[in-house]
């Protein structure tokens, strides 16, 4: 068969419909209660959890109801349509890093510990890698862990570890030995009432219901049972694993840019100005126009980096070099398209613009979150120069 | 879930594609832009080979493949040159498929048959000298005289002009009536060898030369009365409905250049050294072209889209003209910064990047200009 498959099928639709109502009743309704007090009640994970839609991409032996990537897709679109990024991005933290990464490199007994709660929506994670001293550059973590019998003393700081300030565990990416490079990071599962470990919660200018951390680590013991995966593994698993995180970011990004675009829109057809809406002005109807194609664009590029994703889960010969451009093509180019188009929504709406009780500024201030978060965009154009045979060598 | 909209049919006309293309065409490309001309020879062997009725169903001459058959072809021309794409689009996305679409079994016969044989050159007439991307505006005018149509007027910058045999044309037959500003216009296969038509100039561009484009005079032509394609005053939505087919090809094969080009420009940053180390090693060139690669994947993107919405049979204006704008400035963007990586090396005549950045410029022009796929999209919007 020539052509496109099809990413969604029917029952995706009904999917789509379903996350469409629960966030329309269970979210937007309070987006903008949350967003004045900059928080919002815990028990939205358990709502999540019971309403199934932690579950997509999760095998049913977990308690999902997949693994169907697309189905998560659906679900990361709808959300994004709750005008709430901080609470999606907690969300998201939560479901997107630390249970998958539970899925994915954990063994049975973590998986029943950890990630049959966390699908549930009963216990909160978080994924710690981010150091003050290292960001895109994971390597340079400086977070010790050093083995003490069947137990791992884990001494450090992590910050910007979102969902962090209030999760019950975390995955933290420690170093193992004193040596530099790769292959001495290890991935622990450790839970925040382990004495020695103490956190606060960040003010970040955007993302303000998301409860992003800065943790401390001093002396903390965690069991050997809960080092998830081999000593050793933590990078690798990182970098598999940011492949599907950007792909997300992707996805959301999107539905932001269409949100604002449709704000923008809608403003300027009820603002007047020099006698008529301004939307009656070209250089507006124009300068939508090419929003418009750019969203367009960068769904479709999203959507490609998907339908290759997929291909890789199902098994389909699919080369990482090629997964690991076209999805990092999706992340730098839909990061920067949500800000610019959320920055005209703001430009259109003029001095309005500027106003808190306007969600103009919101998405102006949460889509600038995009370029930096999950490898910046200077990171992306280096693994992107990467595959082309460019850059230093 | 499979990834590429290609099957292994495709795979081998391309193979057998990009083979004419590598020692028929490519070969000679620097001489015929420099020479501003190309052998007609080229449309004869694209229809003896069959590619020029890849898409066409079998009964009208063609090969009765999908759409992604047609995509083969023009991005395998693309690749190499986007004048010789043009021309051959012109051939196989423009003047033709109105033939198929609103055409007689005998205009079928007459017309399309020897066309996807290469026997005959065919253009697409629009534009005239007062009005281009106004369509409603033309005033080359046809009057019913008895069982034939005399036909006066002028049309310009049509490509093929100055080797067709036939041109399918737009002309006016009645008149602008209130309230409906696109009445009054009809479609015709004018067939160049009568008399009255002329050429009256080729016309000298900066790019594509080795493409003639021409301002055609019709001075009382009289056509037959089968020379009318369609339904009297129907043509507006008849070349409306052609426009879409012409914006997908070259949206398929703006890409296909923009990707060739961009692998000229790694291709020299990998190979051109410069304080040192090759310019691909500095970080600044390396960002430069891996944005150039996030924007080619993208537009691709969209674009197979659009192809997947055309092969089905869907009529995606909103898509269509998003995919036509997005490649005029895509290729655009990608020519410049590939000349700029290459620097002096880029401004020699006759190199593939010199003579593909002068072409580029047309993609915006052409076709429907960006500000009128833009208007076209404020429209479907709804926000004109």
């Amino acid at each position: 068969m020539s052509g496109l498959e099809p990413l969604f099928r029917e029952e995706h639709e009904a999917y789509r419909e379903a996350a469409r109502r629960f966030v329309a009743n269970e979210i937007t309704p309070h987006s903008e209660a949350w967003e004045e007090t900059r928080d919002y009640p815990r028990g939205l994970f358990t709502e999540v959890g019971s309403a199934g839609f932690f579950g997509a991409k999760f095998s049913e032996r977990w308690g999902g109801t997949g693994p169907d990537y697309a189905a998560e897709a659906v679900w990361i679109e709808e959300l994004s349509k709750g005008m709430t990024y901080g609470t999606a991005s907690d969300l998201g933290a939560h479901s997107q890093l630390a249970a998958l990464y539970l899925d994915r490199f954990g063994n049975d007994d973590l998986k029943e510990r950890y990630l049959r709660p966390s699908i549930e929506g009963n216990l909160l994670g978080a994924l710690a890698v981010t150091e003050p001293g290292a960001g895109s550059d994971v390597n340079s973590i400086r977070t010790r862990a050093v083995r003490d019998g069947e137990q791992w003393i884990l001494n450090g700081s992590k910050v910007f570890i979102t969902n962090g300030s209030w999760s019950d565990y975390l995955v933290v990416a420690a170093r193992t030995s004193e040596d530099p490079g790769h292959e001495n990071i290890t991935l622990f599962v450790v839970e925040a009432a382990s004495p020695g470990f103490e956190r606060t919660r960040m003010k970040l200018i955007a993302w303000q219901t998301s409860h992003t951390g800065e943790l401390f680590f001093d002396d903390v013991r965690v069991p050997d049972e809960n080092r998830l995966g081999d000593v050793g593994s933590g990078f690798r698993n990182i970098m598999v694993n940011f492949q599907w995180e950007r792909l997300m970011m992707s996805l959301a990004a999107v539905a932001l840019a269409e949100l604002s675009l449709e704000t923008a829109i809608q403003y300027a057809r009820d603002r007047s100005a020099f006698g008529r809406p301004i939307i009656k002005f070209q250089v507006w109807q124009h300068r939508f126009a090419d929003l418009a194609v750019r969203i367009r664009t960068g769904k479709a590029l999203t959507y490609r980096a998907l339908r290759l994703h997929i291909a890789a889960e199902n098994g389909s010969n699919v080369s990482r070099e090629q997964l690991v451009r076209l999805t990092s093509m999706a992340k730098l180019f839909t990061q920067r398209l949500a800000w610019q188009v959320a920055d005209e929504c703001v430009q259109v709406h003029g001095g309005a613009g500027a106003l808190m009780e306007y969600p103009a500024q919101r998405l102006w201030r949460d889509a600038r979150v995009g370029p930096i978060g999950g490898g910046t965009d200077d990171i992306m154009r280096n693994v992107i120069a990467g595959t082309m045979g460019l850059g230093a060598s | 879930m499979k990834f590429s909209p290609f099957t292994e049919e495709h795979d081998l006309l391309r193979k057998a594609v990009g083979e004419w293309v590598d020692t028929e065409i490519a070969p000679y490309l620097a001489d015929w832009e420099e020479q501003g001309d190309f052998p007609d020879e080229i449309f004869k062997r694209a229809g003896e080979l069959g590619f020029l009725g890849l898409a066409f169903p079998q009964s009208a001459g063609g090969q009765g493949g999908d759409y992604w058959a047609q995509v083969v072809l023009l991005e395998e021309v693309g690749r190499v040159s986007q004048a010789i794409a043009m021309v051959l689009s012109v051939q196989t996305d423009m003047s033709t498929p109105p033939i198929l679409e609103f055409g007689t079994p005998a205009q079928i016969e007459r017309w399309l048959k020897p066309a996807l044989r290469g026997e005959l050159i065919g253009a697409i007439g629009i534009t005239e000298p007062d009005t281009g991307s106004d369509v409603a505006s033309i005033r080359t005018r046809a009057v019913k005289d008895g069982e034939e149509w005399i036909l006066n007027g002028s049309k310009m910058y049509i490509t093929n002009g100055a080797r067709a045999d036939f041109i399918t044309m737009v002309v006016r037959t009645g008149e602008l009536e209130d309230g409906h500003p696109w009445s009054g216009i009809s479609m015709f296969i004018v067939d160049t060898s009568l008399p009255g038509f002329s050429i009256s100039k080729r016309l000298d561009k900066a790019g594509m030369k080795m493409s003639d484009t021409a301002l055609l005079y019709m001075d009382d032509m009289r056509l037959p009365e089968d020379a009318l394609l369609g339904v009297e005053g129907e043509g507006f939505k008849q070349i409306m409905w052609e426009l879409q087919g012409e914006r997908m090809g070259v949206s398929v094969f703006g890409v296909a250049g923009s990707r060739a080009i961009l692998e000229e420009a790694i291709r020299y940053a990998n190979e051109r050294e410069a304080f040192g180390q090759t310019i691909g090693q500095f970080q600044a060139v390396s960002h430069r072209l891996a944005e150039m690669a996030t924007e080619v994947e993208a537009v691709q993107s969209l674009v197979y889209e659009c192809c997947d919405l055309w092969d089905q049979g869907v009529y995606a204006t909103e898509e269509v003209a998003m995919a036509k704008l997005a490649v005029g400035q895509l290729s655009n963007k990608v020519a410049d910064e590939a000349l700029q990586t290459l620097g002096g090396a880029g401004l020699v005549e006759g190199s593939f990047i010199s003579r593909e950045w002068l072409g580029m410029r047309i993609g915006r022009i052409g076709g429907g200009s960006d500000e009128v796929q833009r208007q076209i999209l404020a429209r479907i919007m709804g926000i004109e």
